[in-house]
Formats: C-alpha cells, structure tokens, sequence
C-alpha cells in the first residue's frame, strides 16, 4: 500500500516529464517525420517566442503575480521593429535610420519600459497584477494599432539580416532556437544559483515573512515585470524575425498559451513553486499537442477544447500530488 | 439523562511522532462547567479541536448524548451540536449581527433574506443571554465583549448543547468577564454542557464545576474546585520546579541601545516611550490586543510611524521599513510563525540564511551555497534543532524547532537589538527552556532583548524589567524584584487612577 503510493507520489511530481515522454512517443507513432531534425526544429523555432517569455512569466508566476498583457506587447513590439527598421527611431530632433541593432534595442527597452509600469502598479501602488495588467493589455494593443495605423507593415530588402535571423541556422539549429536555449540557460541559473531567484521564489511562498526578513519585496517585483516586458519584447522581434511582419494583430491570445505552459510545467499560480526546466517541458508539451492536432487534421475550433481540456488536467494532477504528499 | 453529553474516550493523537494527546478522557453532563487547565502545548486546544471537528484523533471513541459519533469536519461538529467560540472571532465585521448570528443557514429562508424576521430571530437569542444589542448594528462597530456574545449567539442559533470557550476571558475586562460569566451561569441552567478553558484559575474556581488537569498530553487530574488549592492545580498542570524552566540570570545590563520616544502609529499605540540597554532584557506584557505587537512592529518599521522619534545608540533614526531597521541592526521574530516567521515550504537552510543573503552569502549575486549549509549545520548543532539535515523543509518539524529555524535567521551578528514577539507559543517545555537558555546567551553576548509575551511566568523568569501595556499605552513599569503575576495583572487589567 505504501509502495503503490509512493510509486504514485513519484509519477505525479514527474507528470511534466511523463507527459511529455508520452507525448514524444505519441507523435512519433502518428507521423514518421515527427522524429526528423527538420521537424523538430520547425517547431521549435515556431514556439520560441512563447517559450521565451514563458521563462519571464514563470518569475511573475513565482512571485504570485500575472501578466496578461504580453500578448498585446509581442503585437506592439511586433510592430515597433518592423516600424524601427522600416522608417527609423524618431528621437524627437533627428530620426535614426537604417540600423537593425539601433532598432532591436530601442524595441527592447520600450518592452521593458512597458513592464515596468505594470511592475510599478503592483509592486508601489498596490494594484492586484491581474487588473494592472489587464489594463495594460488593452493600452498595449491601442498602442500598437496607433503605431501600425490598422496596416501590418512588412519588412523590405534593407532588413534581410533581420529575416535571415529569423529564418536562418546556426550550426544546425535555427537562430531564434539558440536565443530560446540562452534565455533558458539564463533564468535556470538565475533561479538556481542567484540571491534574485532565491528571493523571487520566497516572496511566492510567503511575502510576509521576506518582507518581515527585512527584504524590500517592492524592488523584486517590480524587477520581474521589468525583465518579462524585454523577454517579451524579444520574443515580439523572434516574431518580426521570422514571419516579415510586423503586425497589431499578432499575438492575441498567447498570454493564455504561455500561462498554460508555465502551469503545465508544474508551477503553481499561488507562487513559489515552478522551474525553468519544466516550464521549457510545458512548452514543448504544448507545441507538441498542437503538432499532433495538425497532423490528424483536428480543426481549429476542436484544438482549443482539446487545449483547455489538457491545462485542466495538468491542474487537477498538480492537486493530486500535493493532497497526496500532505498525507505522507 | 444520567449519561454525560460528552464522552470522550482514550483520545490519542500525535504530529509527526510527537504525541500530543495519550489515551485522554472526558466526561461533560448537561448543565455543566468543565473547566480545562494545562500549560501552552499540554494538549488542550487540541482535544478540543478533536471534539469540534477540526482536528481527526488518531484513536479513541467519542460519545455524544450516548451515542458513538464521528465527527469528521467542523461542520459535522455543529450538526451534533457543538460550538466553539476561538479567542480569534470568526465574524464578518461589514455584517449586521443578526447577518452574523445567521450567516451559516441565511439559506434557509428560501435565498431571500427575510430582515425582520432575522433580527426578531436574532432579539430573542441576544435576550436569552440577557443582553441588549440592536441586532442591525456592524459586528465592526461592536466592543469586543459584544463580538463574544454574538459569537455566542452564533453557536446557539445552530442548537448548540455544547459550547467550548477557549480562553474566552483573555481579551475581555474584568466587567465584561463578569458579564460573561453571568451569561454561562444561564446557560447551564438551560442544559447546555460547557467545556471551558482558561489560564486564569481564580475565575475557574468562580466558575467551574469541575476541573480537568492536562500536562503533556495526558489527564493528570480530574477535581471539584471546593477540594483543592490553586498551588495544587498549578503543581499537576506543571509537574516540577518553575524555576528551573529558566536560566540563571548572568546578563549585565549596560548603556542605553535604543530610546523611543512618544511614539504613536496607526491609532493602535500612542504615546510610547522608553528606553533599551545593552545586555538588558525587557519584557513588554499586557492583554492581547493591549498594543504590544503594535509597538514591536513599528518600531521594526512593518507599521507606520505616525509620531515620536526612534534613537539608536544616542543618533536620531529613521525606520520606515524593515529594511530599514534591520540596517540598523534592529531584528525582530514575529508572533505568527507560521505566516510572518518561516517560509514552511522552503528548507532549513533557505530559511536561515534570507535575511543575510546579500550580506554574507553571496558573490557577485551568486548564492554561495556551500557556506549557506555548513552554517545551517552549525545552527543546528547549536540550537539542537531536531531535524534530518538542512535541505529538510521547516513544514515538516514540530513548532519548537520551527521556531529555532526563525530564531537562527538573527542570530548572523549584524543585529544588536533582538524583538521577540511570542518567542514560545506552541513550543513544548523542552524546547521553551532551550530558547530561554539562547535568549539569556543573546543578552550576555550584550544585545539589547525586547520580549512581548502573554506568558506571565516567562517574563518573570527571564526578565530584567517589564512594561506593562493596556489600551495602546505604557500602563507602567515593574523592576525586577517588583514583578509578580499579581503586579503585572494589576496594571494589566486596571485603569490607572491619577
């Protein structure tokens, strides 16, 4: 009795993983060409924005906060690089034209800009992450309907070492595939090895007594909407990158994806609890159940109810596990 | 009607090995006032729990009115009637009190709220315990006293032939006691069987019919209050010598470490001034709620400081935030371990080393990991905190070693002034004499102590002097050799007559 539980304890805390074999094993008797490098990368390289700010939001999740508007922000940053490359950065007394970095950094900084007033809402002003960043979702999409003018702007010639990122290979792999791993390789050292992610996930487990540890909790939460505002900025000029374009209309609805994949990757919306490897899991996870859905031709509408469906099960799981390990 | 409403048989139940309750008994007639005395963490309030349904027993037969019963959520305890008022209210302060005294079935009529049946409902109850409360009053605008009642109230509106009062009189003035007692007196002429626990025994033996004695988890008596003396009560309830609970006192109080001044915060303290030593340790006692806390608080900066000044070895300082105090070399272990101390789910060692992150344990932002074990390890050697290693989490230790994980976080040398706030709630006998025992070392080590505590022996037993509290002001102060329960509750509970 104790053995079976104790098998079951272990299944439930590696669930991420498990589904995720599953899942591997599941698509590769589907399709013979899941399995191919080609593939692979593909979908990769299809799912590196949501995986990248992913990794940003599983911070803002970490500390029990939420941002709804990084949606709106890779439409806007989307946007903001196409405009950047295509017609310059206007800096009020000359424009400064023609430089890709110029127009990557400047997109960046907006992002991080952007996520820092949300940071500031929640962190000094006190107002619950769910509403300052619902907010800023519908400000962030005014925005960058305002800047596009309701018209997707399309990169030209002068920006082919933009497109040649987004669609080009780096020993094999593709470009924005590396950013993924880096941003990865990043936020799993800043949790495992920094005083930052040592704080971050305490605020989540209790934000009294780090507070009471005379920590300023203010700073730190402020920091994760900022670095979630550039890694979503980021992931909005992957998105340019790859598909020449930047439009308002990009992006509605990958808050959703993205908070999906931090859940499916064990992390719990309450805070404290959640990895960098497993939110990568949740991804793949995610990008995988829509690579089958596309191969079995299961239409558009059917995918989304089979979506929802997997975030509730990988909820209710979670709540399994942590019934079960209250018992022992 | 000879059998009792409340048997309760060889109830057994422990937390994680620890045995908090073994094979305990008790019997509750209708119409009767059992009292329930015992130390903090003798086991009381977890009998009780069992009785009410919070807490499942491990083993042993729980009879009501003659028949077995399982009760196996707080709920099922109020089915079978039984209701327990907390020293903590759970009311909804933006409700009316008859809202309150109904909350749980509001649904029983029909999901409409039909008002001036409530409250006609809700008059007649308030009557029957002999009060006047208009019940379309806010229970927020309520005296605390009048909150009782309509806790009170509340229990009864669900048929309540069982009522545990758990230390109903801590928060209550002596008027508003007697009222109390006046109020249980008619409920036992009703028929109600009441379980009643409390640390003041002069009011049991007013009370009391009979008296159950728990020590360590075990029934060490059980009397009639016209057969014994209080000092044999208090030698069951205790066991042994009081004095040996505490360490000899080798602290030498020095100059003057911190001075506050008229300090008033958030319309809960007013007016506070006094002075820290070096070396000294200071009790701060009073009644819940009299605005120790509050004054711990603000001078750690986690509630703010309206007026009055704060200064810190003779300079002026100013403490808006914990950041702040801890800077100054200001530490303070909070009274809610569990919400405010520790971070249950994160190990040992994280826990210890939060406050000290940035200072001693890292390089470049990197967490020094290895340092942050080996000194977990020495605290634990040194605290003798029972535990499988470091990388153990604090949820899974017994409240005394909790406690020691909070107290190891401020013992990393950069404090000079220590707050405890409670420092032994819910520890047991063992674990208390060895925080005495650090606390006594901390002092002679030359911090400057604060303890708040509502243990009155413990502040006699540690202390170099003691501010006694009431209503958010300094009532007094006791050297020494002045303090006595006697002194410490007269200042306590009397309002100074000038």
């Amino acid at each position: 009795m104790t053995k079976l539980k104790s098998t079951l304890n272990i299944l439930l805390q590696y669930n991420t993983l498990i589904i995720f074999c599953l899942l591997l094993i599941i698509s590769s008797m589907i399709s013979d060409s899941f399995l191919t490098q080609r593939n692979i990368f593909n979908l990769l390289r299809q799912h590196a924005d949501i995986g990248i700010i992913s990794m940003g939001m599983l911070l803002v999740i970490l500390t029990g906060g939420i941002d709804l508007s990084v949606g709106s922000m890779v439409a806007f940053t989307s946007v903001l690089t196409a405009y950047f490359v295509k017609n310059g950065i206007p800096l009020g007394f000359t424009t400064l034209s023609g430089s890709i970095p110029a127009a990557i950094i400047m997109t960046i900084f907006l992002g991080m800009l952007l996520g820092s007033v949300s940071g500031f809402l929640i962190a000094n002003r006190r107002i619950a992450p769910f509403i300052a960043t619902l907010a800023m979702m519908s400000i962030v999409s005014g925005f960058a309907f305002m800047v596009s003018k309701g018209y997707p702007i399309e990169l030209d010639e002068s920006a082919t070492a933009l497109q040649n990122f987004g669609s080009g290979y780096l020993l094999g792999v593709p470009y924005p595939v590396w950013l993924l791993f880096i941003v990865f390789f990043m936020i799993l050292i800043t949790l495992r090895y920094t005083v930052f992610g040592r704080i971050v996930i305490a605020i989540g487990s209790n934000e009294t007594a780090v507070r009471l540890s005379g920590i300023r909790v203010g700073i730190y939460t402020f920091l994760v909407y900022t670095i979630l505002g550039g890694l979503t900025a980021l992931a909005g000029i992957v998105t340019t990158a790859r598909t020449n374009i930047g439009t308002y209309s990009r992006g509605i609805g990958l808050e959703l994806d993205v908070i999906a994949a931090v859940v499916l990757g064990g992390a719990s919306l309450s805070g404290g609890k959640g990895t960098a490897v497993n939110t990568l899991l949740g991804v793949l996870i995610l990008a995988m159940v829509g690579n089958i859905m596309i191969h079995m031709n299961i239409p558009i509408q059917t995918q989304k109810v089979i979506k929802g469906g997997i975030i509730i099960l990988a909820v209710l799981l979670q709540g399994l596990q942590s019934k079960i390990s209250e018992k022992q | 009607m000879d059998q009792p409403r409340v048997d309760m048989q060889n109830i057994s139940k422990s937390f994680g090995g620890i045995h908090a309750l073994k094979e305990v008994s008790l019997k509750v007639k209708a119409g009767e006032i059992h009292a329930l005395v015992g130390e903090n963490g003798a086991g009381k309030s977890t009998l009780m729990k069992i009785l009410s349904g919070a807490y499942q027993k491990d083993s042993g037969v729980i009879k009501i009115n003659g028949q077995t019963a399982s009760i196996p959520s707080p709920h099922a305890g109020r089915k079978l009637g039984i209701g327990t008022i907390y020293q903590e209210f759970a009311l909804a302060p933006d409700l009316t009190v008859a809202e309150n005294i109904f909350l749980d079935h509001l649904g029983s009529l029909k999901g409409f709220i039909h008002r001036k049946k409530l409250y006609a409902k809700a008059s007649e109850l308030i009557n029957r315990l002999g009060f006047d409360i208009q019940p379309q009053r806010l229970v927020g605008q309520l005296s605390i006293a009048y909150q009782q009642v309509v806790e009170i109230c509340k229990a009864l509106s669900q048929n309540a032939e069982i009522l545990i009062l758990d230390e109903p009189t801590a928060v209550l003035s002596p008027t508003e006691a007697e009222k109390l007692f006046i109020t249980l007196k008619k409920l036992q002429s009703q028929g109600v069987a009441i379980i009643y626990i409390s640390h003041r025994l002069e009011e049991i033996f007013q009370i009391a019919d009979t008296i159950s004695i728990l020590k360590d988890g075990q029934i060490t008596g059980q009397v009639c209050p016209d057969e014994v003396t209080t000092d044999q009560i208090i030698q069951r309830m205790i066991g042994r010598q009081i004095t040996s609970l505490f360490p000899e006192r080798k602290n030498k109080v020095g100059d003057k470490i911190l001075s506050i001044n008229r300090l008033t915060s958030e319309k809960k303290i007013e007016d506070i001034s006094f002075d820290l030593h070096a070396g000294e340790i200071l009790g701060f006692a009073g009644l819940v709620g009299s605005g120790r806390t509050e004054t711990a608080r603000a001078i750690f900066g986690a509630d703010r400081i309206d007026q009055g000044t704060i200064h810190y070895q003779g300079k002026p300082i100013h403490i808006k935030s914990p950041t702040d105090a801890l800077k100054a070399g200001i530490g303070l272990i909070p009274e809610d371990r569990k919400h405010q101390g520790a971070i249950l789910p994160l190990p040992i060692e994280k826990n210890i080393s939060l406050p000290s992150l940035w200072r001693n344990y890292q390089t470049a932002g990197l967490i020094n990991q290895s340092k942050e074990t080996k000194d977990t390890i020495d605290y634990i050697q040194k605290l003798k905190i029972k535990t499988s290693g470091p990388k153990e989490r604090v949820e899974n230790l017994s409240g005394g070693n909790q406690q020691k994980v909070v107290l190891a976080k401020w013992l990393g040398g950069h404090c000079s002034v220590l707050i405890f706030d409670e420092p032994t709630r819910g520890v047991d006998v063992g674990a208390k004499a060895e925080i005495y025992q650090l606390i006594q070392e901390l002092a002679q080590q030359g911090l400057g102590i604060i303890i708040i505590s509502s243990e009155m022996i413990e502040l006699i037993g540690l202390c170099n002097r003691a501010i006694v509290m009431r209503e958010g002001r300094i009532q007094g102060e006791l050297q020494q050799k002045e303090l006595s329960e006697e002194n410490i509750m007269k200042l306590a509970i009397m309002k100074q007559t000038a």
